[in-house]
């Protein structure tokens, strides 16, 4: 028993060694990447973070799944971008640096508001009353141009105030490194709220609602209590992304925002506390990079969040967490082939299916003409580009099955032997 | 008697559409007291739980906890007055370890509630509770095991674990030896005798080994009615219960 | 009198529309316990599809074959998407659903472009059915109301005279009956999803050309579809029925009112500035103001009766 008590105040080096990587990471990677356009990216990476692991905290934490998340962040921004506005006017004084703070207070009491309405259902009621209540709130975007900009959005100046040390935040890097500190405070606490009382029974009621009620507790009242605090982190991140943009627009309340936040988290793996971590930088790194390739980028997304869905339900975090597992017994060898044969005939059968989606596009952009696409040229009307993306896809997609079947055997065979070797 | 009974139920009534399962149970049952329910099939032993409990509300009557009326709260409000309960289908978080579904249990009842700001590792009462529980059901090595994956037996024992965790008075087991073995549930019932020393305990069961082993006083329900409540011994001489419900389900073993 | 007439029609019309799409996903829901999140997509294909057909070999052909497709793809949804998903949940199932809103709405946009096609009325409806105190009620509007009441018989008549239907009228108030269906299940499943993709279809065919037919209407009625489905009440038709009619009305009679809190308090000498914040919402006229009034109602709603106007599933 004595045991049992001593393993509750571990000197957890593991965790430092974390954390104090992660610091290092958002310290170190403007260093390693300081063109302009990356620095952009990773300060929205950090924007995603904040906001993902906020939206995780309702659907991997409580179970709640919420079509309209971008509520909070979105008027998190508003009254953030509006605070900026009145500090250049000079109404009042207010430190540029904290004013995330302030997103995330008016990202809390739509939170509670809003939340204690919703909160009151659960499952798929609760799912179709956040659509409702998102929507709600987009239209009256549209109602009230004074306050939401009407189509052009809010915009603002971030220099405003005196510097403080020499912080204007008037290059990217210095509104970088205010994003990097806010997104460590941020995952920090959100990781300590997880092990805390009300992040346990958050748990329990995710795992089984009755039986929470059972043992003393408001289910009613865990989730609006998790909603609401959900509410300040993800109008916290709206806070930074106000800066970040100097512009708040519509779009950023609307259901596309809300739809992407649940991609972002689910895709990373809803069922652990760094899931959305990767989720937000791989989504981040869609919306910026690959939208600036092609316009079919949507597609794509929603494709691979179908095929997360369909095959993959832990997303990419149980991926890696299960391939972990598999390295950890030393079987990672048998793996290597296998994996290299899937990756082959996956990459042709991906490059017909791009080919045949590009081809389409262009033709119903322009209705014909010449198109480049993987550096070749090419007639879009012409009969033989078609057939030879059909015939890539087609064969890419029957050596895949080849492919994956025999990874499965492989795999199937791996985990037989990891769970004999299991006490 | 002198103080309120643990559990008084007065003119109790529950109907589901059209179907009366309960039909005006009176029931009176003293703290301390070891009680068992028993009855046929369909008698309506486990609505009488949910009933009690607050999983239903009732139709008409009155339910009262050490003297107060508890009629119409919300589970968790009757939860926090003292009474918590076990259920027939195995109710427990499958998703989370063992030593976190025991420390659930007890947050409550040790006056965390909802708190945001303290690291649940470092509540060391919390921590001590749920591990003494632990040991108690006997899982102490499957400590860090998901509740999902433990074995039947395993699960039925962190059932009664959760129930008893958060110190209530008064516990309620819905069918705690159900689907076990003859070994497993003399295991069960040292557990149950051991665990609920010193409280009112009201269980709903069908092995009668169990019952006469474990009761003081034994109702017996019949139809959504109790047709008889005494001690274990004039229960097996009542000619009535036999009748009703002893002579049968002598047949069906 | 006049405008309260017209607008009693088309508020009708707008929620027998409705009535299509909310009565397919609440048996969806009830039969399958999936929400259905790709249903209004199922509607704006329904209408993309018919302004192809009826393009190519005209309205009459479309208004049949168009759902018929969409039935195909609902069916083909089951069969190989649901049904794989089935097992983890769900909470699986409606994100797939939300995954497959995504994709459609991403495939409109691949095929047809992101500005609204020309879908138009047909020549043989156009043109005005009666006039009310010198008011035009067109002849599309009154072929709506036909067809959406034909579909209401069709429905019923489905719901009370066969075996299938019967059990899935008991399904809606005791989920559990599906099991009586025995070794069936599937395909039952399979139909049921195929014919609520088709009528949703169907209400696409013709909603598409009587408001508009844009890559953004299926999110726009889908949302809409949802507040109707929680204002009736998870899991029962009527609800649906009563809450359909509801929103359509209120929709419609909503638009045709500038009333504002400016306007009713302006003989009493109280004015804002328009340019404030408060000021647009003091002049904000019921007519703009419509968009959030089913949302609103939906909150009314939830804070006074939880369940739904007919709800009986209390989750």
């Amino acid at each position: 028993m004595n045991g049992a008590v001593l393993r509750f105040k571990p000197l957890n080096v593991g965790r430092y060694v974390t954390w104090g990587l992660f610091a290092l990471v958002l310290v170190l990677a403007p260093v390693a990447f300081p063109q302009g356009f990356a620095i952009t990216m990773m300060s929205q990476m950090g924007i995603w973070i904040i906001f993902a692991l906020s939206y995780n905290m309702l659907l991997g934490q409580t179970g709640l799944l919420s079509f309209g998340h971008a509520v909070y962040s979105g008027l998190g921004a508003y009254f953030s971008i509006h605070v900026l506005n009145m500090i250049g006017a000079g109404a009042f004084a207010f430190p540029v640096t904290l004013l995330p703070l302030l997103g995330g207070l008016f990202g809390l009491l739509f939170g509670v508001l809003f939340g204690y309405v919703t909160t009151r259902k659960s499952g798929v009621a609760f799912a179709m009353i956040s659509l409702g209540l998102g929507e709600m709130v987009f239209a009256a975007s549209l109602m009230f141009p004074s306050f939401f900009g009407g189509e052009g959005g809010i915009s603002a100046n971030r220099m405003v105030g005196k510097p403080f040390l020499g912080i204007t935040y008037g290059p990217a890097i210095q509104v970088y490194y205010l994003i990097a500190v806010w997104t460590f405070a941020a995952v920090a606490a959100m990781f300590a709220l997880t092990r805390t009382p009300l992040g346990r029974i958050a748990n329990a009621v995710r795992d089984n609602p009755e039986r929470a009620e059972f043992v003393g507790y408001s289910t009613h009242m865990v989730r609006f209590l998790m909603f609401a605090l959900s509410g300040f982190f993800a109008g916290l991140a709206g806070g930074l992304s106000a800066i970040n943009y100097e512009i708040v627009a519509a779009e950023s309340v609307s259901a596309q925002r809300s739809g992407g936040v649940l991609l972002a988290a689910y895709i990373g793996g809803v069922g652990f506390f760094f899931g959305p971590v990767i989720g937000a930088i791989v989504f981040t790194f869609f919306v910026v990079y690959i939208a600036g390739l092609t316009k079919a980028w949507l597609l794509y997304l929603g494709l691979f969040f179908m095929a997360i869905v369909m095959f993959a339900p832990g997303g990419i975090a149980s991926i890696v967490l299960m391939n972990l597992n598999v390295a950890k017994h030393g079987l990672f060898g048998r793996l290597w082939k296998p994996y290299g044969w899937v990756a082959a005939a996956g990459l042709l059968a991906f490059l017909g299916f791009v080919a045949v989606v590009e081809m389409t596009y262009h033709l119903s952009d322009t209705g014909g003409g010449t198109m480049k696409l993987f550096g070749l040229s090419f007639e879009v009307k012409s009969l033989a580009p078609w057939l030879a993306a059909l015939a890539t896809l087609g064969a890419g997609g029957f050596l895949y099955r080849l492919a994956w079947n025999r990874f499965r055997g492989e795999w199937d065979d791996i985990q037989r032997i990891i769970a004999e070797k299991a006490p | 008697m002198s103080a309120a009974p643990a559990i008084e139920l007065r003119e109790v009534f529950k109907s589901f559409g059209k179907t009366q399962i309960i039909r005006g149970v009176n029931l009176a049952i003293g703290r301390g007291e070891r009680h068992a329910i028993i009855g046929p099939n369909g008698a309506g032993k486990s609505t009488l739980f949910n009933l009690v409990s607050g999983r239903f509300p009732v139709s008409s009557g009155t339910i009262c906890l050490n003297g107060a009326d508890i009629t119409g709260l919300k589970p968790y409000q009757i939860n926090r007055r003292g009474l918590s309960r076990s259920f027939q289908i195995t109710n427990i978080f499958h998703r989370m370890t063992v030593f976190e579904n025991l420390r659930c249990a007890v947050l409550w009842s040790l006056g965390y509630r909802y708190s945001f700001w303290q690291a649940v590792n470092g509540l060391r009462d919390a921590n001590e509770r749920a591990a003494e529980v632990m040991e108690g059901i006997g899982l102490a090595r499957r400590r860090d095991a998901l509740a999902g994956l433990l074995s039947y037996a395993e699960q039925r024992a962190l059932e009664i674990g959760i129930t008893i965790a958060g110190g209530a008075e008064v516990i309620l087991l819905d069918e705690p030896t159900a689907g076990m073995n003859r070994s497993e549930a003399a295991h069960a019932v040292d557990l149950i005798r051991r665990v609920t020393a010193g409280r009112t305990l009201v269980m709903v069961e069908h092995d009668m080994g169990v019952v006469f082993d474990l009761a003081d006083r034994i109702s017996v329900l019949v139809y959504g009615e109790v047709i008889a409540t005494d001690a274990p011994a004039a229960i097996r001489a009542n000619a009535a219960v036999q009748e009703a419900y002893l002579g049968t389900a002598a047949n069906s073993h | 009198m006049e405008f309260f007439l017209i607008s009693l029609l088309n508020g009708v019309t707008y929620g027998l529309l409705l009535f299509m799409l909310s009565s397919g996903l609440t048996l969806i829901f009830s039969m399958m316990g999936v929400l259905n999140f790709a249903h209004a997509s199922f509607y704006m294909l329904g209408a993309y599809f018919a302004f192809q057909i009826s393009g190519h070999i005209g309205f009459w052909p479309a208004l049949v074959l168009a759902p018929l497709g969409v039935a195909v793809i609902g069916m083909a949804v089951e069969r190989y998407g649901l049904r794989t998903v089935h097992k983890h949940g769900h909470v699986a199932e409606l994100l797939f659903t939300f995954g497959l809103a995504y994709l459609i709405e991403e495939a409109v946009h691949l095929i047809w472009g992101r500005a609204p096609v020309n879908y138009g009325v047909p020549k043989d409806l156009d043109g005005t059915l009666f006039m009310i105190y010198g008011t035009a009620f067109p002849i599309y509007r009154g072929f709506m109301m036909l067809v959406s009441v034909l579909m209401l018989v069709a429905l019923y008549v489905v719901l009370t005279r066969t075996r299938i239907g019967l059990v899935i009228q008991a399904a809606l108030t005791h989920p559990e009956t599906v099991e009586a269906l025995g070794h069936n299940v599937p395909r039952v499943f399979m139909l049921v999803f195929g014919g609520g993709a088709a009528l949703a279809g169907l209400a696409g065919v013709i909603g598409g050309n009587a408001f508009v037919t844009s890559p953004g209407m299926a999110l726009h009625v889908g949302a809409i579809v949802f507040v109707v489905v929680v204002i009736g009440g998870m899991g029962s038709l009527a609800g649906a029925f009563i809450a359909s009619l509801l929103i359509g009305l209120l929709q419609t009679f909503s638009v045709a009112l500038d009333w504002s809190l400016g306007g009713l308090f302006k003989p009493m000498g109280i004015s804002f500035a328009a340019d404030s914040f408060l000021g647009e919402l003091w002049n904000l006229t019921l007519a703009s103001a419509a968009p959030v009034l089913p949302y609103l109602l939906m909150v009314l709603v939830l804070l006074f009766r939880p369940r739904g106007l007919l709800g009986t599933r209390d989750t």
